[in-house]
């Protein structure tokens, strides 16, 4: 966890729907601490961060989107919002290093820079991570542009993410020299450094964290830093393991509990009985399931770190909520 | 149950509720030939898909699933674990009512190829396939997987349904399209691309004078090879000649497949998952289907919470906690009544947001399935999602599941 503090880029990913933009906002919000500055960009044109946060939809360029989560002296950062498109990256790309300004739109009005970013995939996902890095590794082509302490990627899903981080590979049977293949190398180095760790966000049930684990396997296998595992979307912690085993095997006093009723006053307790037993032992069913992918998970060799699921849904206060407990949980480099 | 049903064509605004989707009557309507599942990533579509298989299959239906990345295990029980790009009979299927079903596994890539090769000649689909271009294509332009899951439905409701007669109903499972509906545009994104300005320009030079152009075309040229490298260029324009040969065909075979899809036989299922986000995009993809005049059977809700046995609000049920728990910090019964508690919050809110749906679409008949305990990958979990799905859920009334 002491490397945290060295960590430049966040790439957040995990299966299809596990959490991966909410837990990306969260981490941006609690990376936020006082006088830090952090991007938090999404690159799968979806607008997720935008309604997540309740804002407009986002154009390709940075916008201020709200404080960070206050720390202990009640300090605060800013985060800003970035949507990343293709289209805008490569104009941007070549307004910037070619200062093809005039013939970048000529290539758009040819049609180019639709045919570049949709049929080569590769060159597309160089575009998208081409920006990400910029942001990341602010140089003076782009004057006046805000530092960045952490930049925070909502990235595409585990299927994808060793691919999409992998440019220069991807780029190799397309594009064999060149500087967009020297420029692709350079973005590698940080990809694979210590300023950079992939995340993975999954939930505790067998398909995502086979997926967690097949793409843990894969970005080693590409020498990209793997950072935390965040077990997203538990339940409710409310039984001891004993109850629970009780529970199971439907030996629960029930004596004990519909006295227990009593006391608090509830009415209806013989049906009210009847109801918890049978839920419980529902509960204690899924529980066993969770317990034993969190088993899988705690053997895969990654810090990991726990976020509940929030039964009345994601709004921009569950998100701060779930930010404290990303920094409670050293997520963020900071004192437990 | 009339033998003819009618499936929404219509857009919002038709008077009353549409009520609880009666799968079985869908299934077991021989006139059903095709059932399409959509909806977003991750809720449940090939899951479904597998289980209204193998549950038409069980009650007669001669049936063939073409699934798409299913669950490992999940494929391994149905022996698909193989991609081999053509259907294979699934092993302990109960056949008595006279059903059966096989099953594949869509291989994106080599359908993509099997295509090429069935379109040109040998040596230039030798060329084609080793292209640098054609390969990024095949294996990743942002919908080529729905477009050959839709080239492959085509292909076996010609050869298999309208032809030889082995299945009589076909059910297709859709990838986790990052947009809604990619399968319905997909052909027509794929055959704009390669009518695109900038193919024509690449393929102006063989075809003739293009004079207009070619000064502003040699900028480009100049400014890709630049920026890409020459070999860029030339494998690009290889590719681009290559492949105008063989996409006519492709183009007419996509148009027929979308008319297939139109066609009164065919039943689109939207499923989702009881959350906003996958509500928005069911609401998406019903908006849609309406609009392409594709038939919309109804919508799926999957993965429901299940209704808590008892109907003590979640404040009651908190109360009771705390009041336990200041007597004893460790109450079990403190435990189960906030268990209760966080239950029927969950209830509450996915009812809420079934009711804000069908508020806005009432024309959607709808089934709602529970979520089972642990994952779903093998036939007799299968058979109990195929169980849900045929309990007509009056559930599905949404005011009647309000909770309190
Ligand atoms: N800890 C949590 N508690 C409750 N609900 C959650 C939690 N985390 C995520 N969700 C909900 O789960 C759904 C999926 O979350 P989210 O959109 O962050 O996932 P995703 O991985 O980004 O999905 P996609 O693959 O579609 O981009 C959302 O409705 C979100 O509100
Ligand atoms: N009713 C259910 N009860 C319990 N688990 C379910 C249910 N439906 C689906 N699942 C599980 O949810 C997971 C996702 O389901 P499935 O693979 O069918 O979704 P999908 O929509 O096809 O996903 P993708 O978009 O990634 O293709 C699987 O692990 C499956 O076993
Ligand atoms: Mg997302
Ligand atoms: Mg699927």
């Amino acid at each position: 966890m002491s490397q945290r503090p060295k960590v430049r880029l966040h790439v957040v990913t995990g299966k299809g729907g596990t959490g991966k933009s909410t837990v990306a906002s969260a981490l941006a919000l609690a990376l936020a601490t006082a006088g830090r500055n952090v991007l938090l960009c999404e690159v799968e044109g979806r607008q997720g961060i935008a309604r997540m946060f309740d804002v407009d939809p986002l154009p390709y360029e940075e916008r201020r989107l709200t404080t960070g989560l206050p720390d202990a002296e009640g300090g605060r950062g800013v985060v800003h919002a970035l949507h990343i498109d293709a289209e805008s990256a490569l104009l941007e790309y070549l307004a910037m290093y070619y200062r093809l300004g005039r013939a970048g739109r000529a290539l758009d009005r040819f049609g180019v820079i639709e045919f570049a970013t949709t049929i080569a995939p590769g060159v597309r996902d160089v575009l998208l991570t081409g920006k990400v890095y910029e942001a990341v590794q602010r140089n003076s082509r782009n004057k006046g542009a805000i530092q960045y302490d952490a930049v925070v990627l909502d990235a595409p899903p585990t299927g994808r993410i060793t691919q999409f981080l992998n440019v220069s590979n991807e780029l190799a049977g397309l594009a064999k020299v060149g500087p967009i293949r020297s420029q692709s190398d350079t973005m590698m180095t940080l990809f694979r450094s210590p300023r950079t760790a992939v995340h993975l966000v999954t939930v505790l049930e067998e398909m995502p964290v086979q997926e967690t684990a097949d793409g843990i396997a894969e970005l080693r296998g590409a020498d990209l830093p793997v950072g935390s595992v965040i077990v997203n979307q538990v339940r409710p912690r409310d039984l001891s393991p004993a109850a629970l085993q009780a529970a199971r095997a439907g030996t629960l006093d029930r004596a004990a509990i519909r006295t227990d009723l009593e006391r608090a006053g509830l009415a209806g307790v013989d049906t009210l009985t009847e109801g918890l037993v049978a839920e419980a032992h529902d509960h204690a069913e899924r529980r066993a399931l969770e317990d034993s992918q969190r088993a899988v998970v705690e053997r895969l060799g990654v810090p990991t770190c726990e976020l509940p699921r929030l039964a009345g849904g994601i709004d921009l206060g569950a998100l701060y909520e779930l930010a404290g407990m990303l920094r409670e949980q050293g997520m963020t480099g900071g004192p437990r | 149950m009339s033998t003819h049903r009618s499936r929404t064509r219509v857009g919002p605004g038709t008077a009353h509720r549409a009520g609880p989707l009666d799968v079985d009557a869908l299934l077991a309507d021989r006139t059903t030939q095709i059932v399409v599942c959509c909806g977003s990533g991750g809720v449940g579509k090939t899951t479904t898909s597998a289980a209204l298989a193998l549950r038409a299959a069980e009650q007669g239906r001669k049936v063939v699933v073409l699934t798409i990345d299913p669950a490992r295990r999940l494929a391994q029980s149905m022996g698909i674990a193989e991609l081999d790009n053509t259907p294979r009979p699934v092993a302990d299927v109960d056949g008595t009512a006279g059903g059966s079903l096989d099953a594949m596994m869509l291989d994106m890539k080599r359908t993509f190829d099997e295509v090429v090769l069935s379109q040109a000649s040998p040596e230039k689909a030798e060329q084609i396939l080793a292209n640098p271009f054609y390969i990024a294509l095949s294996s990743s332009f942002a919908g080529t997987q729905e477009y050959m899951a839709m080239e492959k439905l085509g292909q076996i409701h010609r050869e298999h349904v309208q032809g030889s007669g082995d299945y009589d109903l076909i059910i297709v499972d859709t990838p986790p399209s990052r947009s809604a509906l990619d399968f319905l545009d997909a052909p027509e994104r794929l055959s704009s691309f390669l009518d695109g300005r900038f193919v024509r320009l690449m393929l102006a030079p063989a075809k003739g004078p293009a004079r207009l152009m070619t000064a502003g075309f040699s900028l480009i040229t100049n400014a890709l090879t630049k920026i890409l490298g020459a070999q860029f260029l030339k494998d690009l324009q290889t590719f681009v000649a290559a492949l105008d040969t063989v996409f006519g065909g492709f183009r007419q075979r996509a148009q027929k497949t979308y008319s297939l899809l139109q066609a009164d036989g065919t039943a689109f299922l939207v499923v989702a998952a009881p959350e906003p986000d996958a509500l928005r995009e069911a609401a998406y993809f019903v908006e849609r289907l309406s609009e392409d005049a594709m038939p919309l059977a109804g919508l799926i809700v999957n993965r429901a919470s299940a209704v808590p046995v008892s109907d003590l609000s979640a404040e009651e049920a908190v109360a009771g906690a705390e009041r336990l728990l200041v007597e004893d910090p460790d109450s079990l019964t403190a435990g189960l009544l906030r268990l209760h508690a966080d239950r029927a919050r969950l209830v509450e809110r996915e009812g809420e947001l079934r009711d804000r749906f069908a508020t806005a679409h009432p024309q959607v008949a709808t089934a709602v399935v529970p979520a089972l305990a642990g994952d779903v990958h093998d036939l007799d979990g299968l058979r109990r999602v195929g169980d849900l799905l045929g309990e007509v859920t009056t559930d599905a009334e949404p005011e009647s599941t309000q909770r309190r």
